[in-house]
């Protein structure tokens, strides 16, 4: 690639310490959307893996969000967006006032999001399937313009994972070690018919790095989003509770 | 002379390496013409095997990272079976792209129905923003194929076929051209329909005019067309689904009395194999069957 980016280098791991929220604040901003202020298992099965991402590894912050090295997360499941929309807040990508809105016809927050109207989300998503195929197409992108240290991260639901456009893309991205990108796979047993012998094995088989981790715990999250894996994607298991308990 | 297909393949080819934006992205199918451009440009051409769902999410991906994605494969594998992909990974992701197809209607006459997509530009029409260019000549499919690389973030889709006319007829993309008037009709032929069209038409007192490019379409051209001939009859041949553009011309005449007909590939399915020539013929897309449906329509 000839054209250098022109926006600003991201720092790694990006510093976040202006925000006036903490992990303690996305359950308020979440009742802000349902006005709800118990959350089952099931809308906040992404909440964990989502600020641990947001908050100690992706490179990526509001000042930085159009940066051509920035790290990319694609939330490839996009519905039950609002633990999403929260950490979004939370890191100042987004006005809390935003959220009182959610759904609504002028708001910019839908119950699946649109990359076109919600400032740092890559990619809208809605339709099941689309995340993983667009994140490896991102992740060839990035390493055919040089941009090594941008790394693309993707999160599946393991319901999800029964689309068959998935697995084209598991296969294909294992076959040429193209480790620039990883998925994070949030399971709460919600796949109609299983995983047999785990959803890891799915990737393991097609040459992937593969863990499978309690997804509500943050130390074993952030060691496993930052296990090195060199020459071959990476995808992380994050096991949560069964959405039918 | 080569086939637009093999064209497309040098022309392709010869891009990669004048603009280092650009990525080709492949499904097997003529991935045999990509060798060496893949040796040279191992990150920008890249085969993802027998995957078509894949073929336009990663397109869509490399748009998304800031590259130019050309995917190409045959129409029906393009457009038609991963169309969801079309509609949520190009266009809801407000991304460009180039889609360039090969096979269209009938090329792959003896694959049977498999093989052939007359509704692909039709299903592009459900979508917005999209430019369909529709060569008539290899000459031609370069110079669009040239157009679509360069043309911004812009989704294009470009439909190269077998079937081909004598000559070029270079057409600046979103403009029909005058190709010889009259005062009876106005006939429209798309593309490769252009011979058959003009020797169907020989010794009627028609306009006709030629498209390279059906969308955008060219109503002014037409309206400007058929205010000159001062007859509203108008008459279009495309190389897919009967009727594709016939919305369009319509609401270019939208404020004239008129009489449109649609020519192009039936709705039912032709369940016979042989060659291209033969579904040409079997469509009524040969100048013999246009000019008797021309002429009954112009009275």
């Amino acid at each position: 690639m000839t054209s250098t980016p022109t926006s600003t280098t991201v720092k790694w791991p990006s510093p976040q310490a202006t925000s006036p929220y903490s992990y303690d604040d996305l359950r308020r901003l979440m009742s802000l959307m349902t006005g709800d202020e118990k959350h089952g298992p099931a809308a906040t099965s992404t909440l964990d893996v989502l600020w641990v991402l947001y908050d100690r590894v992706l490179r990526v912050s509001p000042e930085t969000a159009d940066a051509a090295d920035r790290d990319r997360f694609l939330l490839s499941k996009g519905h039950g967006p609002m633990a999403y929309y929260a950490v979004l807040v939370a890191k100042g990508f987004l006005p809390e006032a935003w959220l009182s809105g959610f759904g609504g016809f002028d708001s910019p927050l839908g119950h699946h999001p649109d990359r076109t109207l919600v400032p740092g989300v890559e990619i809208g998503s809605g339709s099941l399937g689309h995340g993983l195929p667009l994140a490896v197409g991102t992740a060839l992108g990035l390493r055919a313009q040089g941009l090594d240290a941008a790394r693309t991260w993707v999160l599946v639901g393991d319901a999800e994972m029964d689309e068959g456009s998935n697995h084209e893309a598991i296969a294909f991205a294992g076959a040429v070690g193209l480790d620039g990108l990883r998925v994070v796979a949030v399971d709460n047993s919600s796949a109609t018919y299983g995983w047999r012998g785990g959803l890891a094995s799915r990737f393991t088989a097609e040459g992937w790095s593969a863990l499978t981790v309690d997804g509500r715990d943050h130390a074993a999250l952030y060691e496993a989003f930052t296990a090195p894996h060199p020459g071959r994607p990476h995808a992380v298991i994050a096991r949560v509770e069964p959405k039918r308990a | 002379m080569d086939t637009m297909r093999e064209r497309f393949a040098t022309t392709a080819s010869r891009l990669l390496d004048e603009d280092p934006r650009l990525a080709v992205v492949l499904a097997v199918i003529s991935s045999d013409r990509f060798k060496d451009a893949a040796r040279a440009h191992p990150d920008r051409v890249i085969d993802v095997g027998i995957r078509e769902q894949l073929l336009v999410g990663a397109t869509g991906g490399l748009a998304l990272a800031g590259m130019r994605p050309i995917a190409h494969t045959f129409a029906s594998f393009l457009v038609e079976r991963p169309f969801e992909q079309v509609k949520l990974d190009l266009d809801h992701q407000d991304v460009g792209a180039v889609l360039v197809s090969a096979g269209g209607s009938y090329d792959i006459a003896a694959g049977g129905r498999t093989h052939q997509a007359p509704g692909d530009v039709a299903l592009l029409d459900t979508l917005d923003g999209w430019t369909v260019h529709v060569p008539g000549h290899p000459d031609e499919a370069e110079a669009l194929l040239r157009h679509a690389a360069a043309d911004g973030d812009h989704r294009v889709y470009v439909r190269l076929g077998e079937q081909s006319n004598r000559d070029p007829l270079h057409v600046p993309p979103g403009v029909f051209r005058t190709v010889r008037t009259g005062g009876a009709g106005v006939v429209l032929a798309v593309g490769p329909m252009l011979d058959a069209t003009l020797e169907a038409v020989e010794g009627l007192d028609v306009s006709v005019l030629y498209a390279s490019t059906v969308r955008p379409f060219d109503a002014h051209t037409l309206r400007a067309e058929v205010r000159r001939a001062g007859a509203a009859d108008v008459v279009l041949v495309e190389p897919y689904l009967a009727g594709t553009s016939v919305p369009y011309a319509a609401e270019a005449l939208a404020d004239t009395p008129h009489r449109l007909l649609g020519l192009g590939t039936a709705r039912r399915e032709l369940r016979r194999y042989g060659t291209w020539a033969e579904h040409v013929t079997a469509h009524g897309l040969d100048p013999a069957g246009l000019r008797s449906r021309i002429t009954a329509f112009l009275r």
